[in-house]
């Protein structure tokens, strides 16, 4: 925003709060997201309700990593600080700020049923809905489709058929010449995102989640170690060692360059994929991730997601929650999903032909969607970032082969045992 | 109390109050912490629990769910990789000051502009210089691996700050990298307070200038290298910024900073994360006073 027009608002504001108490217009800052583009698609629809209702809506660009913006957050609240009135709430955070938010359902009259009833169970915390779905998640594998296509490879079902194509176009890329080449990129740096890729290989061996739903301590199992295995066999042959360094847009940048086979990552990165300046633009195909074999094997990608909450120490809760309901309207999500591939939480939209033309995949992997497996942060509620670092740095050990995958759940299970202590 | 005491008290009291605020409050506050089962959720509702953060099933020492023993802990991995880099560092770090300040100590052309050039490296943030290496060594389009196959030394890019058997070793690096040029300025300060007729007598007398070094230089900067060596292992042992930002913090890397605040902030448990902050105070403490005594430094002119 020009100074000018800051000025101008200001002192608009000013006059306002002299003159006529009862039309107040308030500032309200909302936290759109960390990387560009999330930050760009949000603030048009904010600026857009803020020039339509006379608010003004600043932004605050939170951590990349989602471990680091919990932690953010958290301090914020602990020193119950009103300078951010809507945050962005990850779809593992509303049992860990359930004392911080407010309830939405005095303001949202009822539209939360339009969204996906799944994502509206996992906000809504002792009865009250303490978040308005904004966008899902789940991770997915994205691939080259000319490359399948050169090679005479499907695209793949199993770990296994990932493997062994990732290994036969790696060694075809690199003899003609691409010298880095690699047959799959994925998220192996210690955070969050590592925890979604484990939770995805655990699943598919159908070693289960960590956690039951009942708060047992499941990971000590055969087929999470061989999830483990597997996925540490990958690391120094299809893929280099340095995803283990890797998040998202680490990941995202080696395949948008068209210096990867396959990437495991979530959906923002179609769009992007498939921008005018992309390298692989109109090349790239989406599939559910593979699947691994034994008892319980399926398909499996991480639930993710964001909502959008307002602060229990906002100054403007009423003011906040308009934003929030517009932000999650029918008409911002479809726009999103169109511009940005922000997969909308309104299963309306699936059927929406201006959104299935944008995105495809959309309406193939409404399944997958709808199947995707929850992280434990419901059962273990305020000690969940803790579970996740315990699988993170497991995860990370087995993959640097710094300990074998046996011993690694082996010891996993002794360090939850440690963080529930007596109870979650 | 005469006049005179009591300005210089009045004089004091708001530095007083400030530092009782901002330093002697939180330090306590953070003490009594490791005696609690804390949540940031709600700092208010503590649970004391005495010393079982510290001790026992869930305590950070002598821990029976430890199945691999302390020192495969996560507390036990980041002591060791604390001493681990502070002991290779320093030591590196001191030889390299040394060089460099005797080299900065010689008569030549351009020595002032020479002696400021070299503390460029030192006058840069940590955080900066932590993500200018983390570019520069990345394991694709780093510049360390670019030059490294151009000159043919490896067959293929290596991931520097990811690899478990090199991520250690970059964040020492980048650390004599970086504070070298502070010791070499220490170093300096005391060889040029050296008084010049030794080394007129050793140069009448023909003295061998490596024998002259072991047998005048070295013990004359004696002190003043030890207590520069002690302001470096204090550094060292509470290293935080550029593990954290340089590499992907994972057991190979993790100090015991960094656990403290993977815990009190990621996973928001205050009272354990203060038990460890406590502890590494106490750990920092005791091998400054090791330090100390197995040199025999002395801080104050009249001990």
């Amino acid at each position: 925003m020009p100074l000018i027009h800051r000025l101008v608002t200001g002192l608009a504001l000013l006059l306002a709060g002299a003159f006529a108490p009862a039309l107040q217009a308030a500032t309200v800052t909302i936290a759109c997201g960390a990387s560009a583009p999330e930050i760009e698609h949000c603030m048009k629809h904010a600026e857009a309700w803020a020039k339509k209702t006379g608010h003004t809506v600043r932004n605050f660009t939170q951590p990349a990593n989602a471990t680091a913006a919990l932690a953010v957050y958290r301090q914020l609240f602990a020193a119950r600080s009103g300078d951010i009135d809507i945050i962005r709430v990850d779809i593992i955070w509303p049992g860990i700020l359930k004392d911080h938010l407010i309830d939405l359902k005095p303001y949202s009259r009822g539209t939360e049923s339009e969204h996906f009833p799944a994502i509206v169970a996992n906000n809504t915390v002792d009865g009250k809905l303490l978040g308005m779905p904004w966008y899902t998640d789940t991770g997915l594998l994205f691939y080259r489709t000319d490359l399948l296509q050169k090679y005479g490879r499907p695209p793949p079902i199993t770990w296994d058929e990932m493997a062994t194509t990732a290994a036969i176009v790696q060694a075809g890329e690199r003899a003609t010449g691409a010298k880095d080449f690699q047959g799959f990129v994925f998220q192996a740096k210690s955070s969050e995102s590592l925890t979604c890729n484990a939770i995805e290989w655990i699943a598919s061996f159908g070693g289960g989640r960590l956690v039951d739903d009942q708060g047992a301590i499941t990971i000590n199992n055969p087929q999470a170690a061989r999830a483990l295995a597997t996925a540490a066999k990958w690391i120094g042959t299809i893929s280099s060692v340095g995803v283990l360094n890797y998040a998202e847009e680490d990941a995202r940048g080696v395949f948008q360059n068209g210096q990867a086979l396959f990437m495991r990552n979530w959906p923002y990165a179609w769009s992007l994929a498939q921008s005018p300046d992309s390298p692989v633009r109109g090349k790239v195909g989406v599939s559910a991730l593979p699947r691994g074999d034994g008892p319980g094997a399926r398909h499996a990608g991480t639930l993710g997601g964001w909502q959008l909450s307002v602060t229990r120490y906002s100054k403007h809760p009423a003011v906040a929650a308009d934003l929030v309901l517009h932000m999650a309207s029918a008409a911002v999500q479809k726009d999103r999903a169109i511009r940005g591939s922000f997969n909308p939480t309104r299963p309306a939209l699936y059927k929406d032909p201006a959104v299935i033309a944008a995105n495809a995949f959309m309406a193939n992997l409404l399944g997958t969607f709808e199947e995707s497996v929850a992280r434990p942060s419901g059962v273990a509620g305020l000690k969940y970032p803790s579970v996740s670092l315990a699988l993170t740095n497991t995860a990370h050990d087995v993959l640097a082969r710094k300990t074998t995958p046996e011993a690694a759940v082996r010891k996993l299970e002794g360090q939850l045992k440690l963080v529930r202590r007596e109870r979650w | 109390m005469n006049n005179r005491v009591r300005t210089a008290w009045l004089f004091l009291a708001p530095m007083l109050l400030l530092m009782g605020v901002v330093a002697v409050w939180p330090l306590l506050r953070s003490v009594w912490f490791a005696f609690t089962e804390t949540n940031i959720n709600n700092l208010g509702a503590s649970r004391f629990i005495g010393l079982e953060n510290f001790f026992g099933p869930y305590g950070l020492f002598f821990n029976p769910n430890y199945v691999d023993g302390f020192w495969a802990s996560d507390w036990g991995t980041a002591i060791r990789n604390t001493f681990q880099f502070a002991f290779v560092s320093v030591a590196l770090e001191t030889l390299a000051g040394l060089g460099l300040a005797l080299l900065l100590n010689q008569e030549f052309k351009g020595r002032t502009f020479v002696r400021t050039a070299v503390l460029v490296p030192w006058a840069i943030p940590t955080i900066v210089s932590a993500k200018m290496w983390g570019w520069m060594l990345h394991d694709q389009f780093g510049v360390v691996n670019q030059l490294l196959l151009d000159w043919g030394l490896i067959a293929e890019k290596i991931a520097w700050t990811a690899d478990a058997g090199t991520a250690m070793w970059s964040v020492v690096a980048v650390d004599v990298w970086k504070t070298t040029p502070f010791m070499a300025l220490l170093i300096l300060a005391a060889l040029q307070t050296l008084p010049k007729d030794c080394y007129e007598a050793a140069r009448v007398d023909g003295v061998h200038p490596l024998r002259l070094f072991w047998k005048v230089t070295l013990p004359l900067i004696r002190q003043p290298l030890l207590v520069a060596m002690v302001f470096r292992l204090l550094d060292a042992l509470r290293v935080f910024d550029l593990i954290y930002v340089l590499t992907s913090n994972d057991s190979s890397t993790i100090s015991m900073s960094g656990l403290v605040m993977r815990e009190m902030v990621d996973a928001g448990n205050v009272g354990f994360g203060s038990a460890a902050s406590t502890s590494l105070f106490l750990i920092i403490m005791l091998s400054a006073l090791l330090f100390l005594r197995v040199t025999r430094v002395k801080l104050a002119e009249s001990a």
